[in-house]
């Protein structure tokens, strides 16, 4: 297992590095003068002469990557050309804000997704298996900006059940360590915070969480039932092994190992859907900010916006491939 | 004859289709007396899994139904067994292998697990115990390195290993019946023959009792006591191993051992019986080989014969040629 980790962070490498070439081209993909197209046609010559200058866009393409590379393995992103602050120094309260919001809604779909498809495949053809896959139906061609609005409309607004924008109550704010909120009022002995936190979260999360929670608990269903048909399923029950255990344990280990597939790259996925949750619940995740940077036309952060998520999505599919391996001992010896 | 341990009465066991019900089993006979190895043979599609399955209350529900019958094995009736009771007696007292070795273990869990938790399931034993039991068992069924083996997954042994550790399973709780459904079909011939070895040796030296089922009259001659043929849901022949052998009374028994290769006679080609086996439940009344029989009379389709009793010791025979 360990070689194999080694093997697979290695591999690693050629995908960042083809990474930061496209991320880094974006900006010298602009046609005409990057510099100019910044700052509009009004703009003074002296003020793109010196742009050009501070985005080091007067030097030869190579020298250019060079400086990029250097930069970003020192921890420098850039300065944002709207706050004229390190952007490395900012992203992470955006990021942190995103990776809290993502990480529940991915939890409620995963936990909720998956034993859903698991009762369904047990149960193939009851009213639980028909009732589940029709939600499942509904929730992914469920579009999310109107799942967002109708939750507001219902639980803010009618029943004024939930906060329907933003990460915290303003009359007391949360005091941010990690900027993982959940994690700072813990840390900070602040339940009633923690509440709020929490409460907070409800609604994107169930926004976001939808359409992979219904495409999981699909594919955890179709698994599950090819999973149930094969021999070794009849050896666990010819052993005299319960129902439950057959399902959960001899069936559930191999049926999972296609859905992490589906896990992965819904979690890739959820970053996208995460702009438009953002948006709609006033979330200030990494999503708003690459958004708001693109009215500005904010490049630099823009950039290392869109290098930061992609970084991401590419760890989220390290650590899928890790637990295929962990779940599926034939894949080490292949 | 012996004390009969498991004794299989009118088991009728019907699929329901979108094709219509299908009587895969249909009302047979036969019993296991203790310490026996009764064979069961038939070509494919005749029944002889659903048979088993049946016996452990393990056909798959829906689409099939055990819908008559008994199944009586000691003093009960496993047809109106609880679930519960039943997984008591599975792998406990009686345990089955099946054909496929291959596919019958789960790959992602490793032989000792699968082995122990076989153990752990019958006996109250902490995890130390069960393991130097499993790894007792696996020396029992000749199987080297066992405490090496009992870390490795299922995809690192070969088809034979596997069906030992199979068999290593099924023994593992000591039950009185095994039932054993084409072992050794899927593995070559000197695999095979050291799995059949294997089986009579435990067999011997422990009594339990085996329903082996084969499609293979070799492994009949070699293994068993008795035999039951099937042919398309139905027991049409029953006898010892000596009575089948020397005096088939079934037509289609008749061309089941005419058909097995022999080695002394020069015969080029092998005999087959014509035609296949039909779709069970085709045939509504009349004999089920009737379409096939070159001994077929008017009453072979209008009349259902019964197995009953023909000629000598307990031979039993479904056929209007051998009754009134
Ligand atoms: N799941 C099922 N659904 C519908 N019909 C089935 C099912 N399983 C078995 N049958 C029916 O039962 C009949 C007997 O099947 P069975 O598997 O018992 O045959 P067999 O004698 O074991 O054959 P083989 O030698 O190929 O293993 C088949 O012809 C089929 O029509
Ligand atoms: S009953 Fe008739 S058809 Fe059936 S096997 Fe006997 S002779 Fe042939
Ligand atoms: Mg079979």
């Amino acid at each position: 297992m360990f070689s194999y980790t080694i093997r697979r962070i290695l591999m690693l490498i050629p995908v960042l590095i083809g990474m930061t070439l496209i991320v880094f081209s974006l900006i010298r993909a602009i046609p005409g003068n990057p510099a100019q197209v910044i700052l509009g046609q009004q703009a003074s010559k002296e003020a793109v002469a010196s742009l050009t200058k501070e985005l080091g866009l007067d030097n030869p393409w190579y020298v250019q990557y060079f400086d990029y590379i250097k930069g970003i393995l020192t921890g420098d992103l850039g300065t944002s050309l709207r706050t004229s602050s390190a952007i490395s120094g900012e992203i992470w309260n955006y990021l942190a804000a995103t990776i809290e919001l993502s990480f529940v809604a991915m939890v409620i779909a995963v936990v909720i997704g998956v034993n859903a498809g698991i009762i369904s495949a047990w149960f193939q053809n009851s009213w639980f298996d028909y009732l589940a896959m029709f939600i499942a139906l509904v929730g992914v061609s469920m579009p999310i900006f109107w799942l967002g609005l109708m939750e507001q409309w219902g639980f803010s607004i009618e029943l004024g059940w939930l906060p329907s924008t933003g990460r915290e109550d303003v009359r007391n704010p949360i005091e941010a360590i990690t900027n993982l909120y959940l994690i700072d009022t813990l840390i900070q002995g602040r339940f009633d915070q923690f509440v709020t936190a929490f409460k907070h979260l409800i609604l994107p999360s169930i926004a976001l969480g939808t359409i992979p929670m219904a495409i999981i608990a699909r594919m955890t269903r179709s698994s599950m039932l090819e999973v149930m048909k094969s021999d070794y399923i009849r050896t666990a029950r010819a052993k005299g092994q319960s129902m439950f255990l057959v399902v959960y344990k001899h069936s559930l280990k191999n049926a999972i190992i296609p859905v992490l597939t589906v896990i992965g790259l819904q979690s890739g996925l959820l970053l996208g859907g995460a702009i438009l949750t953002e948006t709609i619940f006033g979330w200030p995740g990494i999503g708003t900010y690459i958004y708001d940077a693109i009215g500005f036309r904010d490049y630099p952060v823009i950039q290392s916006g869109i290098l930061v998520v992609a970084t991401i999505f590419v760890f989220i599919n390290l650590i899928v491939d890790l637990l295929y391996a962990a779940f599926d001992p034939r894949i080490k010896y292949n | 004859m012996g004390e009969t341990i498991l004794e299989v009465k009118g088991l009728q066991t019907h699929f329901f289709t979108d094709d219509g019900e299908i009587p895969a089993v249909n009302k047979v006979d036969f019993h296991v007396d203790k310490g026996e190895v009764l064979g069961i043979v038939g070509e494919s599609g005749s029944g002889k899994s659903v048979t088993s399955l049946s016996v452990m209350g393990l056909v798959p529900k829906p689409p099939g139904k055990i819908v008559g019958g008994e199944i009586n094995f000691k003093d009960e009736n496993l047809v109106n067994a609880s679930e519960k009771r039943m997984r008591q007696i599975r792998g406990n007292e009686i345990a089955m292998i099946f054909q496929e070795p291959m596919t019958s273990l789960n790959p992602v869990f490793t032989i000792g697990n699968q082995l122990i938790e076989a153990i752990r399931l019958h006996n109250k034993w902490d995890k130390k115990k069960a393991k130097a039991r499993a790894v007792e068992i696996l020396k029992l069924v000749g199987l080297p390195r066992a405490e090496e083996l009992i870390d490795e997954y299922p995809h690192q042994l070969s088809g034979g290993m596997r069906q030992r550790v199979m068999i290593a399973m099924a023994m593992a709780c000591d039950p009185e019946v095994l039932i054993a459904d084409e072992p050794t079909t899927a593995l070559d011939v000197t695999i095979q023959a050291q799995i059949l070895e294997l089986m009579k040796d435990l067999n011997k030296n422990r009594g339990t009792a085996i329903m082996l089922i084969t499609h293979d009259l070799g492994v009949v001659a070699e293994m068993c006591q008795r035999v039951a043929v099937m042919y398309s849901g139905n027991i049409v022949e029953e006898g010892t191993v000596k009575q089948i052998f020397k005096e088939p009374k079934h037509p289609y028994t008749v061309g089941l051992i005419k058909s097995v290769p022999d080695m002394t006679s020069k015969r080029e080609r092998l005999y087959s019986i014509p035609g296949s086996v039909q779709k069970p439940g085709s045939i509504k009344v009349g004999c089920p080989f009737a379409p096939r029989c070159e001994h077929a009379f008017d009453r072979c389709v209008s009349e259902t014969p019964a197995l009953l009793e023909a000629g000598d010791e307990g031979q039993k025979v479904s056929c209007w040629l051998h009754h009134d």
